[in-house]
């Protein structure tokens, strides 16, 4: 429609005819399918499309100055084709920008492979996680965690464990002695007096596990160390049975060691327990093949001995006030690091306290 | 213990090969540590006669060409036929001596191959051997020379049972009879159900009549048929003393080779036949015995304690002064031996030796033990008095002594036997029938307990009810069946009496572990405590766990450190004369002198290992540890008296013992140095300071649910003006900041070396006295931000600033950031720009621009008025 006060000239109503439309629309066409990107298509638009000039946009402007006869038919055949053209360039619109959205991306790329690391790695000491994880297994079924000091006193190291002062299994235990020795206090040599706290301390029964730093008078070497970690365990109830005992200690060494393994008890010795028993699991290793196939895990045993067990000693329980007739208790103790070592095949056991950073990190912080 | 099987079996017969005898040792409780066989190497070596030899004369020196028959000469003959041409070095056969020859094909121990070869102008046709090169022991002064029986042509290791086995048992210190081949006799026996004789009881005719005839002697009494003379002055260190002599001890004789190979497998060095005779009968039964040179002995043997100032020269060499507490064993001239641990030199047999007083005794287990710890002085009879020698030993093993010494030795037995008995009389056990199962978790029949009970060597009675009303209390059984408690009384009760060499054996559960471990603690069932329903981890275990993890994902790497430092440990700290970490407490006996304390702070350890990393090429560092430090407590007493252990202890009594002990905090530490972010291809990296050591400690806090206040401290071994002071409630928590330059100059680590450490345990309990975290009111009205720069004098703590902002904006403040630290000369010296936003949001509506605005003024107001901050133009 022509604009307001716009004179149109009927002489130059041309360019609605058909042969014309066809001609305009055959161009646009061919402008928007040349187009190679969205600036010569935006270009085509305008000089086709939708552009003042476009001669589509011009025919449609000498449609008022037809007669009322010929204009609905020139008006139909200008909307067919302005459609035509309309959906031409749509559909070259939507694939170059396709086309681009598809090059920028392209072009964004980067190396992934690229390292990432742009913070320090952490992690936990082996022990700690090792402790942790053991203990949850004890806890889970129902022990709680009992702790103790590692300057403890010889009463609670040794007397009340059935250790008089001339007892000659505390030669084996190379204590080492704080000053004034005649103050009685040692750098305890096993996890064992948490046991004799643990009974003064709760009521009956007893269920606990005890994790913690020990000592004993060993120069370090390769395979000894003058600190390692215990885990003990101690259940003191009314009808605890050596057999009782020997189902924890199954479920203790899958949590170590994986499932299916079994394990044995060797009769042995110590002040505390009686009877008492070396428990031995079953090499993960070699699955107790180690006959048919030489093992460095177990050095051929098909067994790896783990730690010692028994049946509380009746002197135990009296010196900490419970009655031997009534309850009966079993208790374990196994090495971390020896545990640790055998678990993740650690060749120095001094690589424990070193505290070489290279050590810790490839545990990091769950495991 | 080196048990040679050989042996054993002699004194069992019918054992199953070595390795079956050690799983069964293994099985019942004897750690077979080793099972090692001798003589297996050898081959092709037979007995020959020395039919002639001629002396070569060489530089060196003369070597005999030997004519040497080696297979039996036909009857009737004198051919050559048999007879080789061999070398021999040695000097010490004649003709006619029969020599173990190994012939060329022969094979000696180590793998070494004999071959004819040509030496001294002659092919030596084979090799005479030493005892040594057979493997037999380190006798190489000469070839062995065999005795005359000898069978020409035999094989020698056949011969001379040559091949043999050894085990090494670890015997556990509660099995003292096990120290001995008669012990672990008994176990092999009773393992394989064999019949077993055994030797440490007395057999008749083994004595001969007349001898026998002492029996109790009260002390210092002459006695009728007493050997020599003894005086048992300490009966309670010395319960049994039997002495007997032997006269006419023929110093020539020599122990023969079998009895000397024997000793050598069992680990014990052949030295003459009175020595070897005393270590066969202590390696045999377990008996330790002395022999005392009689023409030495002055007076009557007195076993008594030692006088102040009394010394002796113990066999080792040693002078030693003896403490009134040892026993010894003394003459009229003073002591001779310390009793049960080592003889002495001044009565010590020797090779003049001819008349022979033997002691067989058995001492006090402590007192032993004292004594050879005191004198630092361990022996083989030390070793076993300490874990128990059979006190109905001695008798027997003296007279198997000199029944030995008799026949190797030539020795007359002189008449008598001395034996002053003090023995207490054995005390039964009694034992419900009922005990083994409710330890055990399965039952065992009468039967078996009474069987396995006789193999103990128990004497077992049943007792009728009334016999032991008596004990009632003692022995009354609660057993619990099903929820049933059974009480046990009468004729289940058996009434035992350990045999002599069973000393540990005193109590139910002592002879239930013989019954369990005899029928196999693998025939025990495998079951499950039904436990009461536990409380998990309690706060405070949670926390630490959330600490180490806490600092684990904040990128710092977990060390655990020997905790044992140097005396100078707190000058390398350069601690204060008075301060609280100076309180070490020191090890008696330490693994090394320069490491005979124990840590009072973590960070002696953490620098000990930065150190090394560094040393080891890792300098970019974040090191954490959490454990105990040790403190004495000014003015705890040194000394508090024992409880007993046959009762609980009292409440005080518990407090006493604790009260000795020093502090023994846990601590957290951390350490930083080198870079704390990564350099990378795209990160520039960047160093850690002091920032980063507050920055642990703030990641410790809040992983226990705290926030620590921050305040400028000055405490070694920190950098004076870059020290944090961490304080949670007003209570000191730690420290956290620059490590001082000198410390770090001392210690060898970088400058600006950065650490923190905290008391885990003051941290641990405020986090569980603070209560229940009450949540926020989320406000879901627009925030209203506003900045405002700040020029505040130098001197003030931006932490005062941010106090006073926040009481100054009041409840509408959510948050207030600073982010930016301006000084220079636009703000003017001693002075400095801090930038803050604040956000501000109400919960009930949206801010005004002008509540917002009040509320920021309000704010600058305070602040201005507390620290003179200035709005910055």
């Amino acid at each position: 429609m022509p604009a307001p006060g716009e004179t149109v000239d009927p002489s130059r109503v041309h360019a609605l005819d058909p042969d014309q439309l066809a001609a305009a629309v055959a161009a646009a066409r061919e402008s928007i399918r040349a187009a190679t990107d969205l600036d010569a298509l935006a270009a085509a638009r305008t000089a086709h499309v939708h552009g003042a000039a476009a001669p589509l946009v011009l025919a449609r402007r000498e449609l008022g100055a037809l007669p009322r006869e010929e204009r609905a038919d020139a008006g139909r055949r200008h909307n067919a084709a302005r459609a035509e053209v309309q959906a031409a360039y749509d559909t070259r619109l939507a694939e170059l920008t396709a086309e681009r959205d598809a090059r920028v991306l392209r072009e964004e790329r980067v190396d992934v492979t690229l390292p990432v690391a742009r913070r320090r790695r952490g992690a936990r000491h082996p022990l700690s996680s090792l402790s942790d994880r053991l203990v949850d297994v004890f806890v889970a079924m129902g022990y709680e965690v009992a702790e103790g000091p590692e300057i403890e006193h010889d009463w609670f190291n040794f007397e009340a464990l059935n250790m008089a002062p001339d007892h000659p299994a505390r030669s084996e235990h190379d204590t080492l002695y704080v000053e004034p020795t005649a103050s009685g206090r040692v750098l305890r040599t096993h996890t064992s007096p948490v046991q004799v706290r643990a009974l003064l301390d709760r009521p009956l029964p007893v269920y606990v596990v005890c994790p913690g730093r020990t000592y004993r008078n060993d120069t370090i070497d390769a395979t000894h160390s003058p600190v390692f970690g215990q885990l003990e365990g101690l259940a003191v109830d009314e009808g605890i049975t050596m057999a009782d005992l020997r189902g924890t200690l199954e479920v203790f060494a899958q949590a170590l060691f994986g499932s299916g393994l079994s394990t044995r008890l060797r009769p042995s010795f110590f002040p505390f327990t009686e009877p008492s028993a070396e428990l031995d699991v079953q090499c993960f290793a070699c699955r107790g093949e180690a006959a048919r196939q030489p093992c460095r895990v177990c050095s051929d045993e098909g067994w790896i001995e783990i730690g010692g067990c028994g049946m509380v000693d009746p002197n135990v329980l009296r010196a900490t006030g419970v009655d031997p007739t009534r309850y009966s208790g079993f208790a374990f103790g196994m090495g971390l690091e020896r545990a640790a070592m055998i678990r993740h095949d650690v060749r120095e056991i001094r690589d424990f306290v070193d505290g070489d950073v290279r050590f810790s990190l490839p545990f990091g912080i769950e495991v | 213990m080196l048990i040679v099987m050989s042996w054993l079996r002699e004194y069992v017969e019918g054992l199953p090969p070595t390795r079956a005898v050690a799983d069964a040792l293994i099985r019942a409780g004897f750690e077979v540590e080793g099972l090692r066989g001798v003589g297996g190497d050898v081959s092709g070596v037979v007995v020959g006669e020395i039919v002639d030899f001629e002396i070569v004369e060489t530089k060196k020196k003369d070597v005999r060409w030997c004519q040497v028959r080696v297979a039996p000469q036909p009857a009737g003959e004198s051919s050559g036929l048999g007879v080789r041409g061999v070398i021999c070095g040695a000097h010490n056969f004649a003709v006619g001596d029969r020599v173990a020859v190994a012939l060329p094909g022969a094979v000696l121990p180590g793998g070494f191959a004999i071959t004819a070869r040509k030496t001294y102008g002659h092919v030596s046709d084979g090799m005479i051997c030493s005892a040594r090169e057979l493997g037999l022991g380190e006798d190489h002064d000469g070839i062995l020379v065999l005795p005359p029986s000898a069978p020409i042509g035999a094989d020698v290791t056949e011969l001379l049972d040559l091949v043999d086995e050894i085990l090494d048992i670890a015997v556990t210190p509660d099995r003292g009879y096990a120290l001995s081949v008669r012990g672990i006799a008994r176990e092999a026996a009773t393992a394989f159900a064999l019949p077993f004789t055994d030797p440490g009881v007395p057999r008749s005719g083994q004595v001969e009549a007349g001898q026998v005839e002492a029996g109790q002697v009260a002390a210092g009494e002459s006695a009728a048929g007493e050997a020599y003379p003894v005086v048992v002055e300490d009966t309670a260190g010395c319960d049994r003393y039997v002495a007997r002599v032997v006269t006419g001890v023929d110093p020539a004789a020599r122990t023969p080779l079998g009895w000397s190979r024997r000793l050598s497998l069992a680990g014990m060095r052949p030295i003459s036949v009175p020595v070897d005779v005393t270590n066969a009968v202590l390696l045999g039964l377990g008996q330790p015995l002395h022999a005392f040179d009689r023409a030495k002995l002055t007076g009557a043997i007195i076993v008594r304690r030692a006088e102040a100032g009394e010394t002796l020269r113990t066999l080792d060499g040693v002078e030693r002064i003896l403490d009134p507490e040892d026993l010894v064993i003394a003459d009229d001239t003073g002591p001779i031996a310390l009793a049960g641990v080592m003889g002495g030199a001044n009565t010590e047999i020797s090779a003049q030796t001819t008349d022979i007083v033997l002691e067989a005794a058995h001492f006090d287990p402590i007192s032993v033990a004292r004594t050879a710890r005191r004198h630092r002085l361990s022996s083989e009879a030390a070793r076993r008095f300490e874990r128990g020698v059979d006190p109905a030993l001695a008798p027997v093993a003296a007279a198997t002594a000199v029944d030995l010494l008799v026949e190797l030795a030539g020795a007359r037995p002189a008449p008598g036997v001395t034996d002053l008995d003090h023995r207490p009389t054995a005390a039964p056990v009694l034992l419900s029938l009922h005990e083994p199962e409710r330890l055990a978790g399965r039952p065992y029949s009468a039967e078996v307990v009474r069987r396995r009970l006789a193999d103990v060597g128990c004497v077992v009675a049943a007792s009728a009810t009334s016999d032991i009303t008596d004990f009632t209390t003692d022995v009354t059984g609660a057993t619990t069946v099903g929820g049933v408690t059974t009480t046990v009384v009468g004729g289940d009760v058996l009434v035992v009496t350990p045999p002599s060499w069973r000393p540990d054996l005193t109590r139910p559960a002592d002879l239930v572990e013989e019954i369990m471990r005899l029928e196999g603690y693998d025939t025990i069932p495998v079951t499950l405590p039904l436990l009461p329903a536990g409380r998990g981890l309690t706060p405070a275990q949670r926390m630490h766990r959330a600490v180490g993890r806490a600092l684990a994902y904040a990128g710092l790497a977990e060390v655990l450190t020997l905790p044992f430092v140097a005396a100078d440990a707190a000058d390398a700290l350069s601690l204060v004369a008075d301060d609280k970490r100076r309180l070490a407490v020191r090890v008696a006996n330490p693994i090394a002198e320069d490491a005979a304390y124990l840590r009072t702070t973590l960070l002696s350890g953490l620098i000990a290992a930065a150190v090394r990393n560094i040393g080891r090429g890792q300098q970019d560092l974040a090191l954490f540890e959490v454990g105990r430090v040790f403190r004495e407590q000014p003015g705890a007493p040194v000394r508090v008296p024992t409880p007993p252990v046959d009762r609980r202890p009292s409440a005080e009594e518990i407090a006493a013992l604790d009260s000795v002990l020093p502090g023994q905090d846990r601590h957290v530490a951390a350490l930083l140095t080198g870079r704390r972010e990564p350099t990378g291809w795209s990160t520039p990296g960047r160093e850690a300071d002091w920032a980063d050591a507050v920055d642990a400690a703030h990641v410790v806090a809040e992983a226990v649910g705290l926030t620590l206040t921050v305040t400028a401290g000055d405490t070694m071994p920190w950098h004076p003006g870059r020290c944090a002071e961490l304080t949670v409630g007003g209570r000191l928590v730690g420290f956290a900041g620059e490590l001082h330059p000198r410390v770090l100059g001392d210690a060898g680590l970088p400058p600006r070396t950065v650490a923190m450490e905290l008391s885990l345990d003051v941290l641990v309990e405020a986090a569980t006295a603070a209560p229940p975290v009450v949540a926020p009111v989320i406000s879901t009205y627009p925030p209203a931000d506003r900045d405002v720069a700040l020029v505040v004098p130098s001197r003030v703590p931006v932490a005062e600033v941010t106090e006073a902002l926040r009481e100054g904006a009041g409840d509408l403040l959510e948050s207030l950031t600073l982010f930016d630290v301006f000084e220079g000369a636009q703000v003017g010296a001693g002075q400095r720009s801090l930038a803050f936003g604040l956000r501000l949001r109400a919960g009930d509506r949206t801010l005004t621009a002008a509540e917002a605005n009040a509320v920021r003024d309000a704010a600058v107001e305070l602040a201005a008025q507390r620290t003179g901050a200035a709005l910055r133009a």
